[in-house]
């Protein structure tokens, strides 16, 4: 049914489409990291591709491959009715680090093609250590930031048990959570934009009112 | 009379109206399921919003590369819990993709049906849930009467109440009963009646219409931006509907119509969710009349499907078969798919991957409500925080499909 797409890719792009399948009715186009952004642009704006919809973006985990993620980027067209899978494959930056070229362990964020990619990148970051340059707020998602390691990743067994995260007085954006004025920032970290009246200087105010505030030391607590 | 503050000058009593950061939940009364936003408000007025999911994340994904084929079931159960047989019967089509196992016509009418059944129970909980969140207690208590009428006959056919587990890879756990179109002769006409009596006390009613018109609307493009699906999308125009645009089942041979509303705002996706339960009705109403009543309902896969219990306690040939089929799980050949259905929520994907054993390698849902909540600060900036309550519940955020 997308088989006109792949051919479409093939003919722009070339031997910069690594390899393509076509299993069940699915289609595939593999390409490598620093052609990510770039074919997912081309499938985006094409108007023979028209890929105007993110459907979800994801990877899998092999962990005995040298580049071990594969990235899988799910896309349809909503005028066309065809979809077409778009995957990459990136080394472990917690082995390779992130400047060595011959493994890369990123690519480029596609949020701003599809809005809706940026929880989902966020996501991947989350489940699977891979980061995504330029997105605009890579936090985690489902866990919180003290989580360690990324779960989906094969290695990470699964009755591993995460310590309870200490209430850390001395950290800036975990503030106690009841403070004498009501306007605290709650988050974890500081994400709103900073403009006008609303955001003068929220750091310095934080550090006026530590001193203020019910600090709990996790060492005063009875055990 | 004087009043007691008239030599208090004027100028120190004005109100300050600094910007202030609010927390709402996780656990608070108007975030039905588990969520948290922290709201900066400007007076009444909301300025941004930051939402954090994740309070109910089990681990889904991790938890299906354990188990065999079938065991993931009881998972995707617990995804969409309003809809559970959509999920369960959305990954049993995404593996039955992968195995290249066709059912028989029996099981496609009698899943389609159910899905239809199960959209019911989505729906009237979500709408149910909007109208008693605007303080309009009892058209809420009378959806949930509809919704017990649906979970009792979904009860009968699969043994539960809302976590059925029903569907099986090539089939389903057991035929339908005997007696199951006259349990939905029974239950349907009671449905529509709450319905009919829905409408007339809520959609004349102004509080009602003033509270959800015009309120949390959002663009078509921007829907689209946002990869909506669902019953959200329509509601913004898009007539894009899983059942329509890639008919699956017996979806394409059914008669029904696509609501859409044009505005996108809280009000349109009450009401294209209140025309789809209609549209529900009338797909399971053609299903009872073209279900066949006689016909297998598992497909002829051995090895993958489980052997009638007959030839289990009574052949050598089917013991080993089911003993394998248990211990060993479902042997799917290697390869991936994306698998998608129509859930409550708009576009229910499973991206599965196999190497080949009894065990997953990898099982990806896409959770439509995600797309939907990530858009959320879109819908609600410059409304006031009581807008947050309908405009949230008109999302139709379910914790265990969102945060998985």
């Amino acid at each position: 049914m997308s088989q006109f797409v792949i051919d479409r890719l093939k003919n722009r792009f070339g031997d910069r489409i690594l390899e393509t399948h076509s299993f069940r009715g699915d289609e595939t186009a593999v390409v490598a990291p620093s052609d990510w952004l770039e074919v997912a642009r081309f499938l985006r704006d094409d108007a023979g591709c028209d890929m105007s919809m993110f459907t979800d973006i994801t990877a899998v985990d092999y962990p005995k491959r040298e580049a071990r993620f594969e990235l899988v980027l799910n896309l349809y067209s909503l005028h066309k009715g065809h979809r077409l899978r778009l995957k990459t494959r990136l080394f472990d930056e917690e082995q390779y680090g992130d400047a060595d070229p011959a493994h890369p362990t990123r690519v480029p964020t596609v949020t701003p093609l599809w809005a809706a990619a940026n929880w989902f990148e966020r996501e991947v970051w989350d489940m699977f250590g891979i980061r995504f340059e330029g997105h605009p707020d890579l936090r985690r998602i489902l866990l919180y930031e003290e989580f360690q390691g990324h779960p989906l990743r094969k290695d990470y067994s699964a009755d591993r048990t995460q310590p309870l995260v200490p209430y850390r007085p001395e950290a800036k954006d975990k503030l106690p959570p009841f403070r004498v004025d009501e306007g605290m920032p709650f988050g974890r970290r500081d994400w709103s934009p900073r403009d006008d009246a609303w955001s003068t200087d929220d750091i310095a105010t934080n550090e006026a009112h530590l001193g203020e505030a019910v600090v709990v030391d996790p060492a005063a607590k009875p055990s | 009379m004087e009043p007691h503050d008239y030599d208090i000058d004027e100028d120190d009593v004005t109100l300050p109206t600094e910007p202030m950061r609010i927390n709402m939940g996780p656990s608070h009364p108007a975030m039905h399921g588990t969520i948290r936003m922290i709201v900066d408000v400007d007076g009444e007025a909301i300025r941004n919003v930051d939402v954090q999911i994740g309070f109910l994340h089990r681990g889904f994904e991790k938890m299906c590369e354990r188990g065999t084929w079938n065991q993931v079931f009881p998972y995707t159960d617990r995804l969409n819990y309003v809809s559970p047989m959509i999920c369960n019967i959305g990954f049993a089509m995404t593996v039955e993709k992968l195995a290249g196992i066709t059912v028989p016509e029996r099981c496609l009418w009698y899943r389609t049906l159910l899905s239809e059944v199960s959209r019911l129970s989505d729906h009237l909980t979500c709408n149910g849930a909007v109208a008693m969140e605007l303080g309009a207690f009892t058209p809420f208590l009378w959806m949930m009467k509809a919704r017990d009428h649906v979970y009792d006959f979904l009860e009968e056919e699969t043994g539960a109440r809302v976590t059925h587990s029903f569907a099986r890879i090539g089939g389903m756990a057991k035929p339908p009963n005997a007696e199951m179109k006259q349990r939905l002769e029974e239950i349907i006409p009671a449905v529509e009646d709450i319905l009919d009596e829905v409408e007339k006390i809520l959609f004349k009613n102004r509080i009602f219409l003033d509270r959800l018109q015009g309120v949390g609307a959002i663009t078509q493009a921007e829907a689209l931006q946002y990869g909506w699906t669902g019953p959200t999308l329509r509601s913004t125009g898009v007539a894009y509907d899983v059942r329509r645009a890639h008919p699956y089942l017996k979806y394409g041979e059914l008669d029904f119509d696509i609501p859409v509303g044009t505005d996108g705002d809280n009000y349109d996706r009450f009401m294209v969710r209140h025309e789809e339960m209609k549209q529900a009705i009338r797909i399971i109403r053609q299903c009872m009349q073209r279900m066949p009543d006689e016909g297998p309902i598992d497909a002829d896969a051995p090895g993958i499907v489980l052997p009638p219990k007959q030839q289990v306690y009574t052949t050598i040939e089917g013991t080993i078969q089911h003993f394998k089929v248990i211990m060993e799980g479902a042997k799917i050949p290697a390869g991936e798919v994306y698998g998608y259905v129509e859930g409550g929520n708009g576009e229910f994907g499973f991206f599965v991957v196999s190497d080949g054993t009894g065990t997953p390698y990898r099982v990806r849902c896409r959770p439509p409500c995600v797309f939907t909540l990530q858009a959320f600060p879109r819908m609600i900036r410059g409304h006031m925080i009581a807008d947050i309550v309908p405009t949230f519940g008109s999302v139709n955020m379910i914790g265990g499909e969102c945060d998985r």
